[in-house]
């Protein structure tokens, strides 16, 4: 590794920090990873601003997510990195006086220019605090099939069940099934959101700090969890634990002040990171 | 209650006699305070145990004379000394519930429109101008009621409700103006305010995250309101409802004003009728004879425990939805 990291620290170098506008060929996937093989990129975001007003909170991000891997944004707080990620399925549409400039492409369509409804049920989201609603368990996994209308009693059943032994949550709840969800643990509790994302099938998962109001055992649950989950749909995940990011993401990128600094494989960015800022930040220098 | 344990913790403070003066002063000044909100809350509970009392007591001769009859005897006759209070009670419930029955929809959706869908400044203004509602006089929605509303709905919406849905038994008969139609819907104009302005409070209370999820779904704005914030809310919309009975229960001049003043039960939405309240007000100056005021005060008494019922379920709504919201 030794007689490389210098090499590795100048390609990184000139690849950030837009390494967005690199073809999929030349994306991610350092010398020395295994993941040198072309990779398809499922959300692409290019030359995106975002205001609050008149607050200038992102600069000029580009940043591309590969279809089925786990992407991690790291930074200290309010970087941006949850604003972004908020921008991906166009939530941040519901704060007054946000506004996004930029593009951001799913699948080659413009989500700016899709319905937000069906944007959002193929990009499903999950948040900081668990958040059920105050129905019973099924009925929280049922809502998204129901008012997507997505089939009958019997196949929205079949979805729950499905939903919950994806999100590792089905062997604990099955006997309780229409008890309320605030029975449950925090732990548990995320992973019933999770499931209840999952339940319409979306293509990509944002999750926003999934594991911050959890304990240390729920949250090595969850990051098995997306572990497993990666499978079926491209995560990208906030976090504010570095150790995490290290741990779950195939890629992190690195916010500071509302600039991506640095975007790379996540075992480049934690043993030779690009940029002087990244390694401040990861050796606890700041944030 | 809540204050005592503290000020039991402060008197054990000062250690002995030892204590310095300025720490003296301070417990004086806490043994004070103690005394003073003490007094004034003990005041409002010995009042509401007084007015009680007093009903109770004074309505003794007519609970002696006609016993639990008097909740279900029609006839009210001051002459030959008759009383039951049916048809009073019929003529409040009615009326209220017709009331409900009109600004539960309404204010229900305005207080939605409100919090959910307007510009927070239109939202703000237009919930001044529905609580400014409520500040108004009783006497001027009586007058109103009498002068424009009776014959507006004599002219316009009686004989459109005649010709739909004239085979009801509840939309039959002569409609002379005063009756508890004209009552119930001079009521709902008076109640709604209370559901606007609770139930709007309660909607924007709902978390955030709460919408976010149901959006992060895939839901629209409309699912989200109904299927999410509204069920959220449904604990303290009900403390809403319940107040703005308990409003219209005890409502008593405009009532009088359009109910028409006679004791009688007609199914009937269109008869004349009367209330508890209106038969009080209006009876107690030509009532002689210890019978017949006992039997007004007793009618005060069933309105005051049907309305201390309400109030406390309202209450009891209130702090579930509260608890309820603090859980999440």
């Amino acid at each position: 590794m030794d007689p490389s990291s210098g090499d590795l620290a100048k390609a990184v170098d000139a690849r950030t920090p837009l390494p967005g506008n690199h073809s999929p060929a030349d994306t991610p996937g350092g010398i020395g990873s295994d993941q040198m093989k072309v990779q398809t990129m499922k959300l692409k975001a290019s030359n995106v601003n975002f205001f609050y007003g008149g607050f200038h909170a992102l600069h000029e991000i580009n940043l591309q997510f590969s279809a089925n891997k786990i992407t991690a944004l790291i930074g200290p707080s309010g970087c941006g990195k949850s604003t972004f990620l908020r921008s991906l399925n166009r939530l941040h549409e519901t704060i007054r006086g946000a506004r996004l400039e930029g593009t951001i492409v799913l699948d080659n369509e413009n989500i700016l220019a899709m319905n937000a409804s069906a944007l959002r049920r193929r990009v499903g989201m999950v948040f900081q605090r668990p958040n059920p609603f105050p129905k019973s368990i099924f009925d929280n996994i049922a809502y998204g099939p129901e008012i997507n209308g997505m089939g009958n009693h019997q196949h929205v059943a079949e979805l729950v069940e499905q939903s919950l032994i994806r999100a590792a949550l089905w062997e604990e709840v099955k006997d309780k099934l229409h008890q309320s969800a605030y029975g449950l643990s925090g732990g548990q509790q995320q992973r019933l959101c999770i499931a209840r994302a999952l339940a319409v099938n979306p293509e990509v998962l944002l999750l926003d700090e999934p594991c911050s109001a959890l304990d240390p055992i729920g949250t090595a649950k969850i990051e098995e969890l997306l572990f497993t989950l990666k499978d079926q749909c491209t995560i990208v995940i906030v976090t504010h634990n570095m150790q995490q990011a290290a741990r779950v993401a195939d890629y992190t990128g690195f916010f500071l002040m509302g600039k991506l600094i640095e975007f790379d494989d996540t075992k480049k960015i934690y043993t030779t990171p690009g940029k002087k800022e990244t390694e401040d930040y990861i050796t606890g220098r700041f944030g | 209650m809540a204050t005592y344990p503290s000020t039991a913790n402060s008197r054990a403070l000062p250690p002995g006699g030892r204590a310095r003066s300025f720490l003296r002063r301070g417990q004086v000044g806490e043994d004070v305070a103690y005394l003073v909100t003490l007094v004034a809350a003990a005041t409002i509970f010995l009042i509401t145990s007084l007015i009680f009392y007093e009903l109770f007591v004074q309505s003794a001769v007519s609970r002696q004379k006609f016993g639990f009859h008097f909740l279900f005897t029609q006839t009210w006759d001051p002459i030959a000394g008759n009383f039951g209070a049916l048809p009073f009670i019929y003529g409040t419930v009615v009326t209220a519930a017709l009331s409900l029955l009109i600004a539960i929809p309404q204010g229900l959706g305005s207080a939605i429109f409100l919090a959910e869908l307007a510009p927070r400044r239109v939202s703000d203004s237009l919930t001044f101008l529905i609580e400014l509602l409520a500040a108004v006089p009783s006497v001027i929605y009586g007058l109103l009621g009498i002068f424009i509303l009776v014959p507006f709905l004599q002219a316009r919406v009686v004989p459109v409700l005649k010709a739909v849905f004239g085979f009801l038994p509840i939309f039959q008969g002569v409609f002379y103006g005063v009756s508890y139609f004209s009552a119930g819907v001079v009521l709902s104009v008076m109640i709604m305010p209370f559901i606007v302005s609770v139930s709007r409070e309660v909607l924007l209370a709902v978390p955030k995250d709460q919408r976010e999820a149901s959006l992060a779904l895939g839901g629209s704005r409309w699912q989200t309101t109904w299927h999410v914030v509204v069920p959220y809310a449904l604990k303290g919309i009900m403390g809403s409802i319940f107040l703005a009975l308990a409003r219209a229960l005890g409502e008593t001049m405009a009532v009088t004003m359009v109910i028409g003043n006679t004791p009688q039960i007609k199914a009937s939405l269109l008869a004349p009728g009367y209330s508890i309240a209106a038969v009080i007000a209006n009876e107690f100056t030509e009532a002689v004879g210890s019978l017949y005021i006992s039997s007004l005060i007793e009618l005060g008494l069933v309105l005051f425990v049907v309305t201390f019922i309400i109030n406390g379920l309202a209450r009891l709504m209130i702090m579930a939805a509260s608890r309820g919201g603090a859980h999440s």
